[in-house]
């Protein structure tokens, strides 16, 4: 699935739209019936407007080596570009509501969500077996089957397949599990040429970024940048950022390539163990061309992508397209079984720490996800940060829960970029906990010393006075110097951020405590005093 | 029937009138509320930053404070939250696991406890825009969330329809986070902001005059954003408009 540059739908929110784009409907974006042109992912806006400033798309966090992702500092960029960040605000909500919409329309919703959870964690539970019935089932079709332990393994097993295949160009569609082992770069520094076939991830790739999201990866990019990004890397005229036009000039550019390569590659949404089928579900019907063109097909697979039989795949493709999208189905849902004649079909199984997540007991339930981008959605913080903000191949509150499983270090700073609304967990179609989840990696995080010693301080002398009652009223007693009118633990920051953007608030006259005392403790004791005598 | 009454550190020292209002409501229904002297903090800054060994010591003192009531009352869906579901810093013994289970947040306190019928002396005639805090919603569940497909429901907004002339008004995304989110507010200040003035914008757009609530810590924040903005919005605590505040 990815970004959708020509879909366009009215908005019953024309109140919220920035006058500069909301500006003007977009007369090459109507269907032949002459009605506006709507589509299942993402509608976008026209900037159109001649006169709109031309906002730099903001760039994700700074990666420096290990050291933790300055999700803030990222946010605070992406925050600073009001264009770029109420677009995808708006994006991304109208999803949400779609999503609301599909979801609420279908009366057994809930217990859909408690199936696919439960189907989710009885194959988790029997993860062992259901693998080795794939890969016998997979054998038997004809299907070459191969096991990485990481991405690292992953990538050279591919890049082995190729060799072998003399094959110097890959093309692919859209697969977070080739994010995840940095498959791009690596193909680039072995001189193999990876066309990307998902119009936003291939977006991505030209511009040189990482997908913001698990289904829209360009979701972050407004036209303008698109337009910019396909003027520097093909050719095209900077100033026309008509969908049609953009949309056009990229098939054109890439088609032949596709056409022409020497492998193909997918990714894998469901891996059905009793038949070993690979099953993707897209909407431009390019993990087909990906799987079907070239001689040679390869899917990466992560190992908690199986469901034991090709029935429950009935379960989750009725909440995938939903959740995802408020789509009932995607455009397609491909079946790849065995090898087409004459070509050649690779598995490639990857771990890649999902092992170890599933012996953590607080966090394993995070291998039940579909990487439907429900959460990412309707998470309000990502929303106003941009997927690029978390410098982490998953963005959003389901990245803040499994990129810590990959480097505690390096992502310390993630569960932190959350307000735990819990709204993630409810639009969860598998029930993952997620922001309990996002407690609960705070406390690990705070436990083994991966938070900043200087809010680990705040929250020790925080601790110290809050246990105390004396110095608690000590503390908040005279309310008279600005320092005291702050909230309690913003009171140990010595940074005040609180007053940057809001007002303070104002401190009363007495606190409640000193109400108490002077209107109530008095009159019970006079009370008590009368009832002595 | 013996109710502790908890004031959270935020309404103690900045909302006094919200303590005032919740004490005076459960006294009009003919309760004996004590209000334990010692109190402080439900240990909540500590714990929502990971800090749960620094909580410690403020959760005992919560749990020896409230210990000999029927029934501990706050104003507060976050605090109770804390309460019910991550006050784990201590040896859960049955004292604990008593104080966790006793503690109720006000609305669903008069819904479901004491189950009210009316509120006589009630009389708001504003236009308002209810705002659920997340805790209060998703965690101790007064309301059906917007995410569920399930029937709708709202204890807050059931109470509110008790007092005289009050006119709710509808929001365009009635239960977004108005990033408040405790620490999260300081730590992360560009998001908490931003989604604070995309909250009270939406107040506004709605054409309310009042923003009521179960918590006053989300106001806090939104009030600060709204003076920030300019956006001519008052806030009030839902305790106050329940006991019969004129505004």
């Amino acid at each position: 699935m990815s970004e959708d540059l020509a879909g366009h739908e009215g908005s019953s929110e024309s109140g919220m739209i920035h006058p500069e784009v909301a500006k003007g409907a977009d007369e090459g974006e109507r269907g032949q019936d002459g009605g506006r042109l709507k589509h299942a992912e993402a509608a976008s806006r026209p900037i159109g407007s001649p006169k709109a400033v031309r906002e730099p798309q903001p760039r994700g966090a700074k990666i420096r080596g290990d050291r933790p992702i300055d999700q803030a500092e990222a946010a605070e960029r992406f925050l600073a570009a009001p264009l770029h960040q109420k677009a995808h605000d708006e994006r991304l909500w109208d999803l949400r509501k779609k999503r609301d919409t599909a979801a609420h329309g279908i009366p057994e919703w809930e217990e859909l969500r408690e199936l696919a959870s439960q189907i989710k964690t009885h194959t988790l539970s029997n993860l062992d077996r259901y693998l080795e019935q794939f890969e016998a089932a997979a054998k038997v079709n004809g299907v070459h089957v191969h096991w990485a332990r990481d991405g690292a393994e992953h990538n050279r097993i591919v890049h082995g397949i190729l060799r072998d295949h003399g094959a110097k160009t890959l093309i692919k569609s859209k697969s977070m599990l080739t994010e995840e082992c940095g498959f791009r770069h690596y193909m680039a520094a072995h001189d193999i040429e990876i066309i990307e076939t998902d119009l936003g991830e291939r977006i991505q790739q030209l511009d040189d970024e990482e997908p913001s999201h698990v289904v829209v990866p360009a979701v972050h990019k407004t036209r303008f940048d698109v337009a910019e990004v396909f003027a520097r890397t093909m050719g095209t005229d900077p100033e026309n950022d008509d969908a049609h036009y953009l949309a056009e000039s990229q098939r054109m550019h890439t088609r032949p390539l596709i056409l022409q390569a020497d492998a193909g590659m997918t990714g894998c949404n469901f891996a059905v163990a009793e038949t070993g089928t690979v099953v993707t579900c897209t909407n431009e019907g390019n993990a087909d061309l990906s799987g079907n063109v070239p001689p040679l097909q390869i899917h990466s697979i992560g190992i908690e992508k199986l469901i034991p039989r090709v029935e429950h795949l009935g379960v989750f493709l009725r909440i995938l397209a939903r959740s995802a999208l408020g789509s009932p189905i995607t455009q397609y849902t491909s079946h790849f079984r065995g090898p087409r004649p004459g070509s050649e079909m690779h598995y490639v199984l990857v771990d890649n720490g999902r092992s170890e997540r599933l012996g953590m007991e607080e966090f394993w339930t995070s291998l039940k996800c579909i990487r439907c981008g429900a959460c990412m959605n309707t998470c309000p913080v990502y929303r106003r940060s941009g997927g690029l903000s978390y410098g982490a191949t998953y963005s959003g509150p389901i990245g803040l829960i499994i990129d810590p499983t990959y480097n505690k270090r390096k992502y310390s700073t993630l569960p932190f970029s959350s307000t735990m609304n819990g709204s993630c967990t409810n639009v969860c179609p598998v029930k993952i906990n997620i922001h309990e989840q996002i407690f609960a990696w705070r406390k690990v995080l705070a436990e083994e010393h991966q938070i900043p010693l200087l809010k680990q301080g705040m929250m020790k002398a925080a601790g110290a006075v809050l246990s105390r009652p004396a110095a608690y009223r000590a503390a908040i007693g005279t309310a008279d110097s600005a320092l005291k009118a702050l909230p309690r633990f913003a009171v140990y920051n010595p940074l005040n951020t609180w007053g940057k953007a809001r007002e303070m608030p104002e401190a009363p006259r007495q606190s409640f405590h000193a109400w108490y005392k002077q209107n109530r403790m008095a009159r019970k004791s006079s009370t008590k005093k009368d009832a002595a005598e | 029937m013996r109710i502790g009454l908890f004031v959270p550190c935020y309404v103690d020292a900045f909302e006094p009138e919200v303590g005032i209002a919740t004490l005076e409501l459960l006294e009009r229904f003919g309760l004996d509320v004590d209000y334990p002297y010692d109190q402080t903090c439900c240990g909540q800054p500590m714990t929502n930053t990971g800090c749960h060994t620094e909580a410690a010591a403020t959760e005992a003192l919560f749990v020896k404070n409230f210990s000999k009531f029927d029934y501990v009352v706050a104003p507060s869906g976050s605090c109770v939250h804390q309460v019910r579901e991550h006050l784990t810093a201590i040896p859960q013994t049955e004292e604990v696991v008593g104080v966790r289970q006793k503690t109720f947040e006000l609305v669903e306190f008069l819904h479901d406890v004491l189950k009210i019928e009316d509120l006589p002396w009630a009389e708001f005639p504003h236009r308002v825009a209810y705002h659920s805090n997340c805790n209060a919603l998703r965690g101790i569940h007064h309301a059906r969330p917007s995410e569920i497909a399930r029937p709708f429901f709202s204890k807050p907004l059931n109470l509110l329809k008790k007092v005289r002339g009050v006119e709710v008004v509808d929001l365009t995304r009635p239960d977004e986070c108005c990033g408040f989110g405790g620490t999260f507010s300081v730590f992360e200040p560009a998001v908490s902001a931003k989604m604070g003035y995309d909250k009270v914008a939406d107040h506004a757009r709605a054409g309310a005059q009042y923003v009521v609530s179960s918590d006053s810590s989300c106001m806090m924040h939104q009030k600060g954003c709204a003076e920030r903005l300019g956006v001519p919005l008052k806030f009030i605590h839902i305790a106050q408009v329940l006991n019969g505040a004129a505004a």
